[in-house]
């Protein structure tokens, strides 16, 4: 769809004719209502990703009554809107780490008698002290975060 | 702007080989549009079709938070006062509808005093008929979603309308609110109605209706008709007339955005069965006329029967306005013609000064 709008003759140095000053206009116009349309729409559909990220800018997470983990088990647990997985090892040590798989991102699981962390989708494992990725198709090792045992409570922070 | 992508190219050939593109062009260029002094009633049928457009697209984007049944007010209030540009979408989505009705209206008033649903038009009015009458639906269920109070009262008074038809009318009246009182079951039938039963009935009628105006072109009102047909001056639909339209669309968008940032939609507080209905309780301003000839009958009769004569008038009303183009045919004599004029100004006059009495009685 075009519309031949009458072209005046060549308005001497500057080359701008009448019909491609109007095109340009024109397209200006488009361009600023949408991005009056487009930025509300994608501010509004973006909302429940801002509350998320302001959620998951937390460096510390106090885990209540986590103390009393029995040995060789562990807890999951939220750092910010991340899955997160705190274990009690046999010999008495705390880990905590990120439990999110860093091949395709499914969530991990604790595997006591293998000392290792497994992840069901594609068979990757991970050292369970320390987070290292040992076999399998991920990449890179867990997220290992620090513990402190306080009484009552298990306080996770960012290394 | 696609320089390479005109008639005769290759990359032209190319897609019209496939998609057949020349018809195409030749459907949207058949129709002329005639040009004379009341040509400016030609414009509403589009406007109404642009607030209908804007609901599509701002009823998809509020399905994105709204939740029906028992979350139904605290999902509104979410995407009022928590999500950002909430209250814009929510409030465009209202005043659009409100845009809608009107222009629907305007257009329907506009195609009744041309005469334009005399032959071969007469499907194109009964069609436009069944879209206002499934537009005044669409309002009237998308008006209970938010489920405030006021919301509430709306449905429960507007439910007694089905309900007072003899014999059948308390079992529909159930069945549109899912139980013997207005509540979650409601508000989620409602919204499956507001939300997919409708716009499922609307689009293809809709589509239909286009159709329709395109094969038969636009209707000459009859002053116009007694012009020497060499004399009469148009132009051609695709693309001069589109463009106008094109620029009325902008014209009511900018309407509708100045309305809802303006006056953004207010919301109340959560529906409670059992609370007293608010003071100066009314209908909004479409479905006005047919409170107040309620009302109006109510007063001149007692009871029920005041009711049933008033929706009996309102009804015989609209059954003769639909069948208008039977009577007043293309062969019609001039006496004929002019009883159809003056039941439109009748049809007029009534409406809009119910709906004056009706705010002026508040």
């Amino acid at each position: 769809m075009s519309v031949e709008l009458p072209v005046a003759e060549d308005e001497g140095e500057s080359g701008l004719t009448r019909g491609s000053f109007v095109k340009v206009a024109i397209g200006g116009m488009c361009l600023g209502y949408a991005g009056i349309i487009g930025y509300p729409i994608y501010r509004y559909l973006n909302s429940p990703v801002e509350k998320s990220a302001a959620l998951a800018a937390v460096s510390e997470v106090a885990l209540k009554d986590a103390d009393k983990l029995p040995k060789g088990s562990a807890m999951m647990f939220r750092f910010g809107t991340r899955p997160s997985m705190l274990i009690h090892h046999k010999d008495d040590t705390w880990v905590a780490l990120d439990a999110v798989c860093t091949h395709l991102g499914c969530t991990v699981q604790y595997k006591p008698e293998e000392e290792k962390i497994v992840c069901a989708c594609h068979g990757g494992k991970y050292d369970a002290k320390t987070g290292d990725n040992v076999s399998g198709p991920p990449p890179k090792p867990l997220t290992k975060f620090v513990t402190k045992m306080t009484p009552g409570m298990v306080v996770v922070t960012r290394a | 702007m696609v320089g390479s992508f005109k008639p005769g190219s290759r990359l032209y050939d190319w897609f019209n080989d496939r998609l057949g593109l020349d018809e195409l062009m030749a459907f949207a260029q058949h129709k002329t549009v005639p040009v004379h002094r009341h040509a400016f009633w030609y414009y509403w049928g589009g406007i109404s079709l642009f607030c209908f457009l804007v609901q599509l697209f701002t009823g998809v984007l509020l399905l994105v938070y709204y939740r029906p049944g028992p979350e139904a007010h605290e999902s509104v209030r979410q995407i009022t006062y928590d999500i950002h540009f909430g209250w814009l979408i929510r409030s465009v989505h209202n005043w659009s509808a409100n845009g809608f009705l009107l222009s629907v209206f305007v257009h329907m008033f506009s195609v009744y005093f041309m005469k334009a649903y005399q032959k071969p038009r007469e499907f194109g009015w009964w069609s436009g008929m069944a879209l206002l009458m499934l537009g005044l639906l669409f309002g009237f269920s998308g008006y209970l979603l938010p489920m405030d109070d006021l919301a509430f009262f709306a449905t429960k008074v507007g439910l007694e309308i089905p309900n007072s038809v003899p014999a059948v009318g308390p079992t529909i009246a159930s069945l549109f609110r899912g139980g013997p009182e207005v509540g979650e079951q409601t508000v989620q039938r409602f919204f499956a109605l507001h939300a997919v039963v409708l716009p499922l009935l609307y689009l293809p009628l809709l589509f239909g209706h286009l159709w329709l105006v395109q094969k038969h072109g636009m209707s000459v009102p009859p002053s116009e008709e007694k012009v020497a047909p060499e004399k009469r001056k148009t132009i051609p639909f695709f693309p001069n007339f589109l463009l106008k339209d094109l620029a009325m669309w902008l014209i009511a968008m900018n309407v509708i955005a100045l309305m809802a940032s303006l006056f953004p939609w207010q919301m109340g507080k959560p529906a409670d069965p059992l609370a007293p209905a608010p003071p100066g309780i009314h209908p909004e301003w479409y479905f006005m006329s047919p409170f107040q000839l309620l009302k109006i009958m109510g007063n001149l009769m007692p009871g029920a029967l005041g009711e049933g004569v008033g929706m009996g008038l309102f009804t015989l009303g609209l059954a003769l306005w639909c069948l208008i183009p039977l009577y007043d045919t293309k062969n019609a004599t001039g006496r004929r013609a002019r009883n159809a004029t003056y039941f439109g100004l009748l049809a007029l006059g009534i409406y809009l000064g119910t709906t004056i009495w009706g705010y002026i009685g508040l």
